[in-house]
């Protein structure tokens, strides 16, 4: 018999898409963007949670996704020959070679997924490769979220610097301040978290899956057994930037904006936090943990901004101590005993 | 080129690479010791900072930053005792969630210092015999910054000292070299960890204070310098402190000199594509620790 | 003032209007300014002057009858965060108008909101203009309201060689390509320019450059706490305010105090407002803001004009006679002036504000001494003549 906790996610899946008929579009696109979160935690439960490689540099990826697609958006809207306007005011003449091809929105949705998941692949294996991990990785890629976005604002000629890049109106040709638009992108970014979930569960359970399992618990045991981890470390790491990429750019989307702000050291890492709060081995419980711990902030950052940090603070040291599944954990425990 | 502008950058360079040092020693210790990261570092220097602010209110005058001292030293070291005690000691065998858990740990502390202090950092005025400096050849070495190369100096003389001569640091080198064999043999491990992970937070009290000469005291002073403390740690090889040394200097001079062509932000940028292409060639950091052990 | 025929009537509504704001259903407004996080420390003191403003209007009977609800959000020093509470104001809240924004990343990240629900943005902050959209009232400095005027000082007293030093964000930069440009036109020189990141901490390069430079004067855009740093490892390097001055275009007398008067005494800024302004209507306010926040709060030039702004949409909206955002900035941007603690104060058709530049010294108790102002009020523009020629801002 089928586990009630199997089942759970699509009694979910079905509950959230009559969401846009419920809520109010402002609630829409924000339960929409947390979504677009849950995206990257799946990610993470795959690096993490089964490859045991914590990345404290996920807002790397992140953005990175997301200004792909904003430099199309901010290119598609101009008459030929005309620049984004902060190129006018950062003092450059023409448009830098590099943002051409985003003018291409299939080429911008293939560099969402690609330029994400090519870096990243890049920076794993050159780590890797020299068989640098576990803490020392960990580092490594906090001290990359610093480096790109202090990168990110120190161009601003080239990247909109400090203030990101923001004022879209229309993607692929369709009006994003459509009424109906709100509705659309949500269901978008559903359908997508739901493939997400089925290609990371289905990838788990894969031969890929175990031998990334085995590098995790026995990286010198798998090598003696002639198996060469880095390669299985590399496609986990690189898969989760590509869709750290897709949430990045779901994120731009519902929110208006892509800013240096939610690529630096403390995003980043608060991305490692939702998935701690849901479940790091848990696909649903690193779902729930992104939606939980944004909706959380949302309602109680603007009534007591002190006391969220502390809240934070302290769930955060509870749950890796206490629970290190997570929530899922817990909820699992609950179900087995049932 | 101007030679000034090169021989001053040369001595920055050195004057940051003691910073570096002073942040990345502790770090360094309880990772070789025990293989984790403290993510909370920062904030004991941060601490550090805050201490030698209240010292001098107590006591002003040009004694008071050498007071400061010792009481920046011994409030980071309870500090880092607590956390030690309180979290470290129960994660032991998880060192990625222990470096989860001090952030969590590092999260409250700076909201902490910012309900109690206030978000504008406070000020730490260097007494008389620190204003002023001298020129060197054409480069101006401030005395402020050379105070902090005597600090970095005597703490790394201090350090070597007790590691090499004292009762403790025979303890230490013995778990250093193999945990499971030395607490056969009736170490303490757990009292040596404790005892190591005070002094390294205390050494950050130290550098916290050093740093007050330089800027402002702010809730999350610690952050500006905790990541090349990270990379130090990184470069430097499990625990050895020679090779933190090393690290730290090829860093702070690569930074100092880098900046004579590119401005701070490119620099940091520079600073880890220099770290990554350094693992390139020696993955096992400046200096490696010999084991046999299969999973070291 | 005797009150003529004509204003009888509006007197007589006026009165009524006070009897019937217990009565009528409020209107509610929001003030959006960061809560928590880097910016908290500036912002928290703009939305204290807001919501001062707020509650004078209620106490003397609201507007056109109406008590004004503020409804307060948090914008956590986030762009993303701030065009997210402004949606919720705007279309949850349903607020007539919004007060708040500080950094230009807000600004920015906010714009596509308030023009897509077409409501109204009060921005009260200098910035580096490059901006004209009609559903924002820009109030603090365009850059031919700061910083032009500052360096026409600098170049009145001689000074020949600049240094520009920033923070690396929007508004240093764009100054200082503004400023590059005016300086090569008055045939003066700039000799470095450097950025250092946000709230940056180490100053050693900067320090050894401007000595090999050998500036007249600094010019610094630096933000916040670097400020502290940059003039300690000044101070140490042996380069006193005394040896060579820094004009700083965003140190207001918050930051003078909260950093030391000592450390940065002598220093220069430009600012269209200082605390130490001697009229009657700057003692009120100041003596009004400081028995309701504590004696020892200082009085900036962003809170002045977030207090303004209220103000402004007050005497807006009872000109249109609606709370409509389009026929309030219509209204707005075609009133007579209004008095502030600044001076009587009107908007221009760019929707940003007719003001005075003033060149303050920093005295030892943190206060500002103004040392120059311009002759006459400055007409706003968003786009400096040399660095961004052919371009105006019309609204209609």
């Amino acid at each position: 018999m089928r586990s009630p906790a199997r089942l759970a996610p699509w009694a979910l899946l079905a509950a959230g898409a009559v969401l846009p008929l419920i809520l109010s579009p402002y609630d829409v696109n924000l339960v929409a963007r947390f979504l677009a979160m849950g995206i990257l935690a799946l990610g993470l439960v795959l690096t993490w949670g089964h490859g045991g490689i914590l990345s404290l540099g996920q807002g790397v990826f992140f953005g990175l996704g997301g200004y792909a697609l904003a430099m199309h958006m901010k290119l598609a809207t101009l008459a030929e020959g005309e620049m984004p306007d902060f190129m006018t005011w950062s003092g450059l003449e023409r448009l830098p070679w590099w943002w051409a091809p985003f003018g291409s929105g299939a080429f911008a949705l293939v560099a969402v997924v690609a330029v994400p998941a090519g870096l990243a692949a890049l920076f794993a294996w050159s780590v890797f490769h020299r068989r640098v991990g576990g803490t020392y990785f960990a580092l490594i890629t906090q001290a990359l979220a610093l480096a790109f976005a202090t990168l990110l604002i120190s161009q601003q000629p080239y990247t909109g610097g400090f203030n990101g890049l923001t004022d879209f109106t229309s993607l692929f040709g369709a009006d994003l301040n459509a009424p109906a638009m709100g509705d659309i992108l949500f269901w978008v970014t559903l359908a997508l978290l739901a493939a997400t979930y089925v290609g990371v569960k289905a990838l788990l359970a894969s031969r890929f899956g175990t031998m990334l399992r085995a590098s995790r618990d026995g990286e010198n045991r798998v090598r003696f057994l002639g198996h060469d981890p880095t390669p299985y470390k590399v496609v986990a790491f690189a898969v989760a930037a590509g869709l750290a990429g897709v949430a990045g750019a779901l994120f731009t989307l519902h929110a208006g904006v892509v800013s240096p702000a939610l690529v630096g050291v403390v995003p980043s890492i608060e991305m490692v936090i939702w998935v701690a709060i849901g479940g790091r081995n848990s696909l649903a419980g690193a779902v729930a943990g992104a939606l939980f711990v944004n909706i959380a902030r949302d309602a109680i950052s603007s009534a007591f901004p002190e006391l969220w940090l502390y809240a934070l603070g302290t769930l955060f040291i509870l749950v890796v101590t206490l629970l290190p599944d997570g929530l899922a954990g817990l909820a699992g425990r609950r179900w087995r005993r049932a | 080129m101007d030679s000034a502008l090169v021989l001053t950058q040369i001595f920055n360079g050195f004057s940051l690479a003691s910073l570096y040092l002073l942040a990345a020693l502790g770090l360094a210790l309880s990772f070789g010791l025990m293989r984790v990261i403290n993510m909370a570092h920062g904030e004991m220097l941060m601490l550090g900072g805050y201490l030698a602010y209240l010292t001098l209110l107590a006591v002003p005058g040009p004694m008071g930053i050498l007071v400061a001292m010792p009481v920046a030293f011994a409030g980071a070291a309870c500090m880092g005792g607590v956390i030690q005690i309180g979290l470290v000691r129960h994660l032991s065998a998880r060192p990625l969630d222990t470096l989860l858990a001090t952030w969590g740990v590092s999260l409250i502390l700076q909201q902490a210092a910012r309900s109690l202090f206030g978000a504008i950092g406070v000020d730490v005025t260097a007494p008389a015999w620190l204003d002023g400096g001298f020129t060197l050849a054409g480069a101006n070495v401030p005395s402020s910054r050379l105070f902090i190369l005597a600090v970095a100096a005597a703490v790394l003389a201090a350090l070597a000292l007790v590691l090499a001569r004292t009762r403790i640091g025979l303890l230490v080198r013995a778990v250093n070299q193999d945990r499971m064999m030395a607490a056969a043999t009736g170490i303490d491990v757990r009292r040596v960890d404790l005892a190591m992970f005070c002094l390294g937070t205390g050494i950050a009290g130290l550098a916290g204070v050093v740093l007050a000469l330089l800027g402002p005291v702010t809730p999350n002073v610690g952050q500006s310098y905790i990541v090349p403390a990270f990379l130090v740690v990184v470069m430097g090889g499990l625990g050895s402190i020679v090779g933190t040394t090393v690290a730290a200097l090829l860093l702070g001079l690569f930074s100092a000199l880098a900046q004579i062509f590119v401005d701070v932000s490119v620099a940091q940028v520079l600073l880890l594509a220099f770290v990554i292409l350094f693992i390139q060639v020696r993955p096992q950091g400046v200096i490696a620790s010999r084991s046999r052990a299969l999973d070291a | 003032m005797i009150s003529s025929p004509k204003r009888l009537p509006l007197a007589v509504a006026a009165l009524l209007g006070a009897t019937a704001a217990q009565g009528a259903e409020p209107v509610k407004v929001g003030v959006l300014q960061s809560l928590s996080g880097t910016m908290a420390i500036s912002e928290v003191t703009v939305k204290n002057a807001e919501i001062m403003a707020i509650d004078e209007i209620n106490a003397k009977g609201g507007v056109m009858g109406r008590r004004i609800v503020a409804i307060v959000e948090d914008g956590a020093s986030d762009p993303a965060t701030f065009a997210q509470k402004a949606g919720k104001l705007i279309q949850q809240q349903q607020v007539a108008t919004v007060f708040g924004g500080w950094t230009s990343a807000s600004r920015k990240a906010m714009l596509p909101v308030f023009q897509r629900t077409n409501n109204l943005l009060w921005y009260p902050v200098q910035f580096e203009g490059n901006e004209c959209s009609p559903n924002i009232i820009y109030t603090g400095a365009q850059p031919n309201q700061q910083i032009v005027p500052a360096l026409n000082w600098a170049a009145q007293k001689g000074r020949k060689r600049y240094f520009l030093v920033g923070s690396d964000y929007v508004f240093p930069r764009t100054a200082n390509l503004i400023l590059k440009k005016q300086i090569a036109a008055r045939k003066l020189a700039v000799v470095g320019e450097e950025y250092v990141p946000l709230g940056g901490t180490d100053f050693s390069a900067v320090v050894a450059k401007i000595r090999a430079a050998k500036p007249d004067i600094i010019f610094s855009t630096l933000n916040g706490d670097s400020n502290v740093s940059f003039f300690k490892q000044m101070a140490a390097a042996g380069l006193s305010s005394a040896q060579i001055p820094v004009m700083s275009f965003s140190i207001a007398e918050q930051e003078a105090q909260a950093m030391g008067p000592q450390l940065v005494k002598g220093s220069y800024a430009t600012w269209n407002y200082f605390q130490s302004m001697p009229t009657p209507a700057n003692r009120a306010f100041v003596a009004a803001y400081k028995k309701r926040f504590g004696a020892g709060a200082a009085i900036t030039d962003p809170m002045v004009h977030g207090y303004v702004n209220v103000y402004l949409w007050k005497a807006a909206v009872e000109k249109a006679r609606s709370f409509d955002p389009t026929a309030v900035r219509k209204a707005a941007a075609a009133m007579p002036a209004i008095p502030s603690p600044m001076g009587p104060v009107r908007l221009a058709g760019n929707q940003s504000l007719h003001q005075r530049a003033y060149v303050g010294q920093l005295d030892p108790a943190g206060q500002f001494r103004i040392i120059s102002r311009s002759d006459q009020e400055i007409a706003p523009n968003p786009y400096d003549r040399l660095a961004f020629p052919g371009k105006t801002c019309t609204l209609n």
